[in-house]
């Protein structure tokens, strides 16, 4: 992959944590609900979180 | 089982073993074979971002408002995303200059300025020495509670013990010798520690072991999964707001906001981050692994935290055990002994692994940065002419480690007790994000200047002083607590935690906004204002351009220097050995055979041990070393022509690139019109041959028609015979008349014509002519009326060729003037520098849309296919020819109906030029005008 190209999807996916973990999508998770017996709001910060480093391997291992 | 003994030996079993991994992966790392060559070993070495703080504090933090310890985690996940971009040129840049610390690459971007790096270490070290000393509480504290088995007592319940029975007086002394045998047992050029390295990598598998062996006991030992704590915590009133926790968050979303911003900084900033992510990277492309899989671990250790948290609160609900002890006093409470000490180990762990590498960064940045310019610059103690300063180098970090660690000690007696371990973290956090403006701004922005970067961390660091240091202070009591509640002298405007009246936030949002304010402001600002210098711009340019630029600049320096010289200050700062192998290097890759053949002392060498130096001593210490071994003269204007000259030398060719492909693009247009001219000349000869032709058969063909007719009918009677005989004679002269102007006209054009140029007097010329024509006129009944000055100046010229001229243009006229009443006028006049002669007749004139043709071949006029007038049309054509070769000019002056005046000049004798003396075949078609 082009330096160029990966610099750009992982500012891109820096731009999407802070979206997904700043008010206010954080807020609509912070409902007294739960996913599996957690709370909602650690079970978003946590999948979010995770996905988040998934998709930065895939951007940064991609050799093509 | 948990005597005292048995900890303490199994901490210093510990601490051996760590020494022993980094011996050996030092002794590999010297066999060519380094440990430190795998990008997982740089991805575990930056986990020493995770200290005491996150393995005590963070489940702390979680125990009181659910979801504030993530943003420390979450901020850095952010920024590694960015670390593509902004580390990668980082490292690159410090490669190339060969950077020794944080201060080393704020000092070397802004002109190598000895004084910044000072700042800047004086500011790292004040800043970090909070979070040292709360690494030693975490140890003290830990080794206290443990001591305490079975019983779960806090420290503080203890009190403070006497100086010499302080347990972490005992732990800073030891790790303080422990970091000395680790970071400082020889000096390296590159700062390279690859036996630190390794026992960091290895430390950070242990502490993660240690906490999720602690968190899946509590989860899955002491409860029934996440659901079951979760269900658990629901269940009691006081916990259920932690589970929809974003509101008990410190100051909101904007604290949120706020905290992630400021841990995306300390990531990048804090010196022992800078030295494991930067200082210590053997390869570039490391960072690809790291960026994922340092933000997994974060996350992997983060993982139990909230179990953990929950199961504390639930285990302890009277809230008379610290929820900063959690992670050890659960497996107390449930009588786990080797778990305890796991997380005892592990705790230990991250606490030495934060110091260590801490203490190696900050030791090196006082070292470089702080005392080595103060102390070169010393003339009384003549340190620039020791023969070996490497002793020196070793002991002032010696020195300067022992003191990071008791000053860490000091503030832990002075202020630790008044906070929780998140706290004094987050002090530390803010106190680095103030080098974010000068480090960012430095490799991205080229008009950032040293003012500015200097004005703005110090107006950074004099509100976080005053915002978070001095209350931390007060609230020890070191500080009247007056100056907290209502403000310095009183005035609340200045209150340190209301600043400006600024309320409604936690403190550390609070000092970040304005620390950020001043800093960003005061960067920008005085940058703007302030012109760099040539170092600073030089310098700019290096770290911007890091991707551009390739090879070193060495060409803006000039000075006397012998290679000697040069070698000796080099081995006194690293050693004779690491000297010689370096200028061994040096010598291969220019291909001298040194040291048989001498070393050249040129800019290039001059650059290269500078370079060699500052990975010794820092960049503004190698600097003075390198002023003080060498002339430096200052550039003359003509050299410093030279180096613009060559800068531009580039600029040129490319100019003469541009104008050689204009040259070319100009050649090609006139190429294509010398091709068009030459089709138009192919066109012209084919128009020309087929007039001719067609002129001469319309004779030939009345010729033979009538000899056709004599020689069919011999009874034709004598009077006919004779009119036809009279028509062939006529056609044949006219016939002959036609080829000789042809001739005449080809020789003319050809230049082949054979002209006798002599000084003629026009006027006996023009009598000539008028005295042969005068019979034709009287026939015709054309009066001929002539005006001829007396005398007139003699031209160059041929007679018979101007005579031919003047009895074709006097023929025209009778030709067109009216038979019975025609007149016809010649006037000669003298002009300035020519002769005028003017043929005028009163004939029907030359039609307006002629004009142009007149002069044409073959030209007559009139409608050629009805009335033909006599003559071939070649006579006025072949005159001006005449006239032109004769250097004059012949043309035509007419209205309709009022008669037409043909006039042509002659330059006088000796006014004539040679120009004209062969004129060409004459294409131009030449326009008849006044």
């Amino acid at each position: 992959m082009k330096p160029g190209r990966r610099a750009a999807r992982l500012v891109a996916l820096a731009m999407l944590g802070c979206l997904l973990f700043n008010y206010p999508v954080l807020a609509l998770f912070n409902r007294p609900a739960t996913l599996l017996g957690v709370p909602l709001l650690y079970a978003w910060i946590f999948g979010a979180w995770a996905v988040l480093i998934v998709l930065m391997a895939r951007v940064v291992e991609r050799d093509d | 089982m948990l005597q005292g003994w048995v900890i303490v030996v199994t901490s210093f079993a510990y601490l051996g073993l760590l020494f022993a991994i980094a011996y050996f992966a030092d002794a590999r790392a010297d066999r060519g074979r380094p440990v430190v060559a795998s990008p997982y070993v740089y991805s575990l070495s930056l986990a020493v971002y995770a200290t005491a703080w996150t393995f005590y504090g963070s489940v702390g933090r979680a125990a009181a408002d659910g979801v504030g310890f993530l943003p420390i985690y979450i901020g850095p996940t952010l920024m590694i995303a960015l670390w593509w971009i902004v580390l990668r040129k980082m490292l690159r840049i410090s490669k190339r200059n060969r950077i020794t610390s944080l201060a080393d690459f704020v000092a070397s971007r802004y002109g190598k300025s000895a004084l910044l790096g000072g700042v800047v270490t004086i500011i790292a070290v004040i800043g970090i020495v909070p979070y040292i000393s709360l690494q030693l509480k975490a140890i003290s504290s830990s080794f206290t509670i443990l001591v305490q088995y079975p019983e779960i007592v806090m420290p503080a319940r203890i009190g403070a013990a006497p100086l010499l029975q302080d347990t972490a007086l005992w732990v800073a002394l030891i790790l303080a010798l422990f970091t000395i045998a680790f970071g400082t047992r020889h000096l390296d050029a590159a700062e390279h520690h690859p036996g630190m390295v390794a026992a960091i990598a290895f430390e950070s598998l242990v502490k993660l072991l240690a906490f999720v062996a602690v968190g899946a006991f509590v989860t899955w030992g002491i409860y029934d999964g996440f659901g079951h704590v979760f269900a658990r915590a629901a269940a009691v009133p006081k916990l259920a707001p932690l589970l929809t926790p974003l509101e008990g968050v410190a100051g909101g979303y904007a604290g949120w906001v706020w905290l992630t911003v400021l841990s995306m900084l300390a990531i990048m900033f804090l010196p022992r981050q800078f030295q494991v992510a930067v200082i210590e990277n053997v390869d570039e492309s490391h960072l690809k692994k790291a960026i994922w899989v340092f933000p997994a671990y974060m996350l992997a250790i983060n993982v139990f935290v909230l179990p953990i948290a929950f199961g504390g609160r639930l285990h302890f609900p009277a809230g008379d055990v610290d929820a900063d002890t959690f992670v050890l006093t659960l497996p107390m409470v449930e009588q786990q002994e080797l778990l305890a000490l796991l997380v005892f180990i592990g705790g230990l762990s991250a606490a030495t692994g934060m110091v260590i590498v801490e203490t190696i960064a900050l030791s090196t940045m006082v070292c470089n940065d702080l005392l080595m310019p103060v102390l070169l610059r010393l003339r009384r103690l003549r340190l620039a002419e020791r023969p070996d300063l490497t002793g020196l180098l070793l002991g002032i970090r010696r020195g300067a480690i022992v003191l990071i660690v008791l000053l860490g000690y000091l503030y832990f007696r002075l202020a630790g007790e008044a906070y929780a371990l998140v706290s004094i973290g987050l002090i530390s956090f803010a106190a680095v994000a103030q080098f974010a403006p000068a480090v960012l701004g430095g490799i991205f922005w080229r008009g950032a200047t040293r003012l500015g970067a200097l004005a703005g961390l110090l107006a950074g660091f004099a509100v976080w002083l005053y915002t978070l240091l001095l209350p931390a202070l007060a609230r020890s009591s070191w500080l009247p607590l007056s100056f907290l509640l209502d403000g310095p002298f009183g005035i609340e405007l200045l209150k340190p935690l209301a600043l400006f009246g600024l309320t409604g936030l936690d403190q550390i949002t609070h000092a970040m906004i304005w620390s950020m304010l001043a800093n960003v402001g005061l960067y920008v600002g005085v940058s703007l204002a302030s012109a760099p210098s040539a170092a600073e711009r030089r310098q700019a340019s290096v770290f911007v351009d890091v991707f551009r630029h390739e090879a070193g600049g060495a060409g803006f320096w000039r000075g006397t220097a012998s290679a000697r010289d040069l070698q000796q200050v080099l081995a006194r700062f690293i050693g004779a050995a690491a000297a010689d192998a370096a200028l061994r290097d040096y010598a291969r890759s220019r291909g001298i055979a040194w040291p048989d053949e001498a070393l050249v002392a040129d800019a290039e060498f001059v650059h290269f041990v500078e370079t060699q130096l500052a990975g010794a001593i820092g960049a503004s210490s190698a600097r003075i070393m390198i002023a003080s071994a060498v002339k430096e003269e200052a550039l003359t204007p003509d050299e410093v022509g030279a180096i613009l000259d060559e800068a531009s030398q580039v600029v040129v060719y490319s100019h003469r690139l541009e104008q050689k492909s204009r040259e070319l693009e100009l050649a090609t247009a006139e190429l294509r019109a010398a091709n068009d001219r030459l089709k138009e000349l192919d066109r012209l000869k084919d128009d020309f041959i087929s007039t001719v032709t067609h002129e001469l058969r319309t004779p030939l063909t009345s010729i033979r028609a009538f000899s056709e007719i004599l020689l069919a009918d011999p009874e034709v009677d004598l009077a006919e015979r004779v009119k036809f005989l009279g028509i062939i004679t006529r056609e044949t002269e006219r016939l002959t008349r036609l080829i000789n102007q042809v001739l005449d006209m080809a020789k003319i054009s050809s230049g082949r014509a054979d002209w006798q140029m002599t000084r003629v007097d026009v006027r006996e010329v023009v009598d000539d002519a008028l005295g042969r024509m005068s019979q034709v006129f009287k026939e015709r009944g054309v009066a001929l009326v002539a005006e001829l000055p007396p005398r007139t100046p003699p031209v160059l010229a041929d007679v018979d060729r101007l005579i031919q001229v003047l009895l074709n243009l006097l023929s025209n006229a009778l030709k067109f003037s009216p038979e019975g009443r025609g007149r016809v006028e010649v006037m000669l006049r003298v002009q300035p520098s020519a002769l005028r002669v003017d043929v005028r007749d009163n004939g029907p004139g030359v039609r307006r849309q002629d004009l142009p043709y007149v002069f044409d071949k073959f030209w007559q006029a009139g409608d050629s296919l009805i009335a033909k007038p006599p003559g071939t049309g070649l006579g006025l054509h072949i005159s001006r020819q005449i006239v032109e070769h004769f250097g004059g000019r012949l043309w035509v002056e007419s209205e309709e109906g009022a008669g037409a005046c043909f006039a042509f000049t002659l330059p006088l004798a000796g006014e004539r030029t040679a120009a004209q003396a062969a004129p060409g075949f004459d294409l131009a078609q030449g326009r008849a005008g006044g």
